[in-house]
This record gives structure tokens, C-alpha cells and sequence, in this order.
């Protein structure tokens, strides 16, 4: 630590040194009255006519009285949970209703808090901060937004795909070839093996994939100052929120393009 | 004849008008600062800003059109509930009472329900805004949380409300959405490690949500008092904090 300047070395200075005023510039600041309010008045005033003449115009669906016994098909949550619905086509109910929806919300809470980069703040950068907003546009506009667009648009009968200009037909055959990662390709060769009913071939796959985080730590952390200035916990969070949220593609792929249903079965869950 | 300067200066200067007015209108500095401050509405509002805070490009006005929306909902809700019964028996007729007799009616529940899809979007679109500007950024990164909680309370404001019209459409998508309930780990029948804990159909996380095992009428009811009292109080309650800070934390962000 560099010692304190004595009292008398800093009169010495400002002796030397010429005056300098130091008046910080002053902030650009404005009055709220009527700067902002007429803004917010003339917002308020569209707002509200949109609404109103929409709600003249258009009205709000109504369908028949309630009907335990008639369950329409398709069923469809309201549209900005269809993402969560979406989901459960490659997700059990416990992940795609539950855990995922969880992770999203204590996902965004955390954002500030595993986001060290200082810069980006208070204006719009993508330069400076490349892969936060890389991550929250795939989260949001990619996965949310397009998970959504489907379960609204492309989803008929029985959570079947149809497009916009193909008839509903609730008879629709879709050939069941689904199968689990062990019957599956090179792996059905294995003979599926089993730890106390624990598959390990799913185990194996969700382990390597977890790894990845813990490996991209050990090559990247000696030498990448960003990784270093997020230390091992936030890196931690950080790895485990972007790869389960990249789970989902993954095994949207995997399943569109391989049938492939669970990557792990056990007697209690599956993924 | 009445001379309009001295009916001016008898209403404006009278003990009732000033009580009431603390200051003139005249355009002066000291007069806006006292726009703002002296009116309990205003003061939401500090007294200056930063030019750049009412750029639309910048905000894109979506924080305040999503509390604009909150208090039409209020207004509508208020109006709707004056006429509606969460009741089994009666709320669907009342929906229909609202459609067909009640002067306004529909256009009382048609603006709830826009107002409401709105606020959804409008609130997506402002969480959307305040990431790419990184506005959560210190010292800001409480009511970025406090953000969070508001977004999930007006999806759950705007599910609880899906189920009240008690046709068709709200009871299925109520009993899908509230079907991932019971797959919850450890607290849902169906879900993870249920046997473990012992959950039974009738007792788990989803009946204790639903009032039953099928979307009836104690749903309804419970559906009715979050939707109208507990949601809105909560929502309430964290607006407040969430305005609040933004004056705390120094304003609304913008480049140093």
C-alpha cells in the first residue's frame, strides 16, 4: 500500500499546482412537469383508446358452460403457459411443469448476481456483453417464444403437429416409434445395464453432459479472466442454468430427429 | 356584468382554492418542482430526470403501460365483480347476464380480458427492455428480483382469472395447467418420489390448489379469492417496493 502523502508534501502541491476549478458537469436533467408527465399522459390516452375501440370491436370468447364429463381436444392452456405445455412433449409432467418453470424463475432472479460483467449498463450493447444476451435470447425469444407459437398455432387434436392450412383431423395416425436411449442405435447392443433398477447408459450420457460444465472449468479458469472473475460458485450456477436450459433443444433434437423418448430411466423418474 | 379578472382572483386566491393548491400555475422552475411534489400522484414521479429517462426508444414506455393496464384491471375487475358470483351454479349465467343485459357489460369484461393479455405481453416486453439495457445491473439487482416476483404474479393473476367465466375453455385449460401439479417431486401424486411421502390424490400439492381432485366449485371459489383479493394485495405490496426503488437505487439507468 503506497503511504499517505503527508500534510505537508500536499500543501507543497497545491501550492505548485495551478487552480483548476473541479465542478463536475452539470447533469442533463429535465422536469419531470411537463417533460415526462405530457409523455406518459399521450401514452396513457393511445393505451386506452386501442383498448377501448379493440374492445368494442372484438370480444372475449365464451364457450359452452363447464363440462367435466366433455373434454375438448386439443386442450390448451391458456396461451402464455403453452410454452410449459410444449415442454411436456419432450419433458415428464415433473420436469416440463414443475422443475423447468422453477429454474426459470430462480434463473432470472439470479441474473443479476452470476452477471459480473460491469459494463452494458444503462444502454443497449451487444458488443460488451456477448454471451448474456446471447443466452437470454435464446432463453426467451428462441425456446419461450417459438415454444409458444407452436403450442398455439401448429398443436391439434391428440398434441399432434399440423399446419395452419392442414385440416384438424382427430384421427390423425402418428406412428408411435419412440424409444428410450438404451434401445436405441449402438446402445441396444449393451444389453441395457442396471444398478439397482438405475439404467446406467442414461446415467452415463446425463453425467457426461454435466461434466462438461466441470471440464470447461478446469481448461478455461487458469487462463480466461472473465472465468476468474466469476470464481467457482457463480461458474457453477451459471454452467448448471445454461446447460439444463440447452438440455431442452438437445432432446428436442434428439427426439425429432432420433425418436428418441428418455435419455434415463430409473424406477422413480424419468428424463 | 361580471368581471371575469376579479371572479378569477376571488376563486384562486379564496381560502378553499389555496387549502387545496399550494401554488400558482405559472411556468416557473420552482412551480413544476411543486407540480410534482406538492400532489400525492405526482410524487410518484422525483422532480427532474435525466433527459435521456422519457426517451420511448430508450423505455419503450413498457413499465409504465403495464402499471396502466394494472389499474384498468382494477377498474374493470371492480365493475365485473359487482355482477359475478363464484359460484357453480351461477357464474356462467352471470357471464351471460354481463354479455347481454348489463348496460356495458360486455365491454367492462371484454376490456379485463384484453387489458389482461395485454399486461402479459406488455410485462414480457418490459423484463425484455430492462435485460438488454442491463438495468439490472448494480445498483439495481434487488428490483430486478422484485421484477421477477411481479411478472410470475401477473401470469398467475391472469391464469386464476382464465377460470372465472366457468365455460368450456377455462375449466380444460385450468385442469391442464393445474394437471403439472400433480407431478410435483416429493409433493404430488404422480410426481417423483410421491410414495415416499405419502401423498394420496385427495391430498397433495394439486387438491390442495384445486379444493378437490377435479376442477369444481371449491376451485372456483379459491380461484376467485386469489384472483380478486391475495394476487392483487401481493402484486400491490411489491409494486410499491418495486417503484420505489427505482427512485432509491438513483433513477432509471442510463449510461454513465
Amino acid at each position: 500500500m503506497a503511504e499517505a502523502p503527508g500534510r505537508a508534501a500536499v500543501a507543497e502541491k497545491a501550492k505548485a499546482a495551478p487552480f483548476k476549478a473541479k465542478i463536475k458537469p452539470i447533469e442533463d436533467k429535465i422536469h419531470c412537469w411537463p417533460y415526462l408527465v405530457r409523455s406518459e399522459f399521450v401514452c396513457s390516452v393511445i393505451i386506452m383508446v386501442v383498448l377501448m375501440v379493440w374492445s368494442i370491436y372484438i370480444n372475449a370468447p365464451m364457450e359452452e358452460p363447464a363440462n367435466p364429463t366433455n373434454t375438448p381436444n386439443p386442450s390448451k392452456a391458456p396461451w402464455y403457459f403453452l410454452g410449459l405445455q410444449e415442454m411436456l412433449v419432450y419433458f415428464d409432467p415433473w420436469m416440463a411443469g414443475v422443475v423447468l418453470p422453477t429454474l426459470i424463475i430462480v434463473g432470472l432472479m439470479v441474473i443479476p448476481f452470476i452477471d459480473v460483467n460491469p459494463k452494458g449498463n444503462g444502454y443497449y450493447t451487444f458488443e460488451e456483453r456477448k454471451f448474456a444476451i446471447t443466452m437470454f435470447l435464446i432463453g426467451f425469444l428462441v425456446l419461450w417464444t417459438s415454444l409458444i407459437v407452436t403450442g398455439v398455432f401448429l398443436r391439434g387434436p391428440g398434441w399432434n403437429l399440423f399446419w395452419p392450412w392442414e385440416v384438424w383431423d382427430p384421427h390423425k395416425v402418428v406412428a408411435l416409434t419412440n424409444v428410450d436411449l438404451p434401445y436405441w442405435g449402438p446402445f441396444k447392443y449393451l444389453g441395457n445395464p442396471k444398478v439397482f433398477g438405475v439404467e446406467l447408459v442414461g446415467l452415463t450420457a446425463i453425467t457426461i453432459y454435466f461434466a462438461l460444465g466441470v471440464a470447461f472449468w478446469f481448461w478455461k479458469s487458469k487462463t480466461s479472466p472473465t472465468l476468474q472473475e466469476l470464481g467457482p460458485i457463480r461458474y457453477g450456477i451459471v454452467a448448471s442454468l445454461v446447460l439444463t436450459m440447452m438440455g431442452l433443444p438437445i432432446k428436442m433434437f434428439l427426439r425429432i430427429a432420433f425418436n428418441i423418448k428418455y435419455i434415463w430411466v430409473t424406477p422413480w423418474f424419468n428424463i | 356584468m361580471i368581471n371575469l379578472k376579479d371572479l378569477k382572483k376571488t376563486i384562486f386566491e379564496s381560502q378553499v382554492w389555496r387549502s387545496i393548491f399550494r401554488h400558482d400555475y405559472a411556468d416557473t422552475p420552482r412551480n413544476r418542482t411543486l407540480q410534482v411534489m406538492s400532489n400525492v400522484w405526482m410524487h410518484l414521479h422525483p422532480p427532474k430526470i435525466r433527459r435521456h429517462a422519457i426517451r420511448v426508444r430508450f423505455t419503450w414506455c413498457m413499465g409504465g403501460i403495464t402499471f396502466l393496464l394494472f389499474l384498468v384491471l382494477t377498474v374493470t375487475g371492480v365493475v365485473l365483480m359487482f355482477y359475478y358470483r363464484p359460484v357453480a351454479e351461477y357464474a356462467y349465467a352471470d357471464m351471460k347476464y354481463l354479455q347481454f343485459d348489463v348496460p356495458f357489460g360486455m365491454l367492462m369484461r371484454n376490456m379485463h380480458r384484453w387489458a389482461a393479455h395485454g399486461m402479459v405481453l406488455t410485462v414480457w416486453l418490459h423484463m425484455f427492455r430492462v435485460f438488454m439495457t442491463g438495468s439490472y445491473k448494480s445498483p439495481r439487482e434487488f428490483n430486478w428480483v422484485v421484477g421477477v416476483l411481479l411478472l410470475t404474479l401477473t401470469l398467475l393473476l391472469s391464469f386464476t382469472g382464465y377460470l372465472l367465466p366457468w365455460d368450456q375453455l377455462s375449466i380444460w385449460a385450468v385442469t391442464v395447467g393445474t394437471n403439472m401439479a400433480r407431478a410435483t417431486p416429493l409433493l404430488g401424486h404422480e410426481g417423483p418420489f410421491a410414495q415416499v411421502v405419502g401423498v394420496t390424490p385427495r391430498y397433495d400439492a394439486r387438491a390442495f390448489l384445486l379444493g378437490g381432485t377435479i376442477v369444481g366449485p371449491p376451485t372456483l371459489l379459491r380461484f376467485y379469492v386469489l384472483h380478486c383479493i391475495f394476487l392483487p394485495i401481493l402484486a400491490s405490496l411489491l409494486m410499491i417496493v418495486h417503484f420505489w426503488r427505482i427512485r432509491k437505487d438513483g433513477g432509471i439507468s442510463g449510461p454513465v
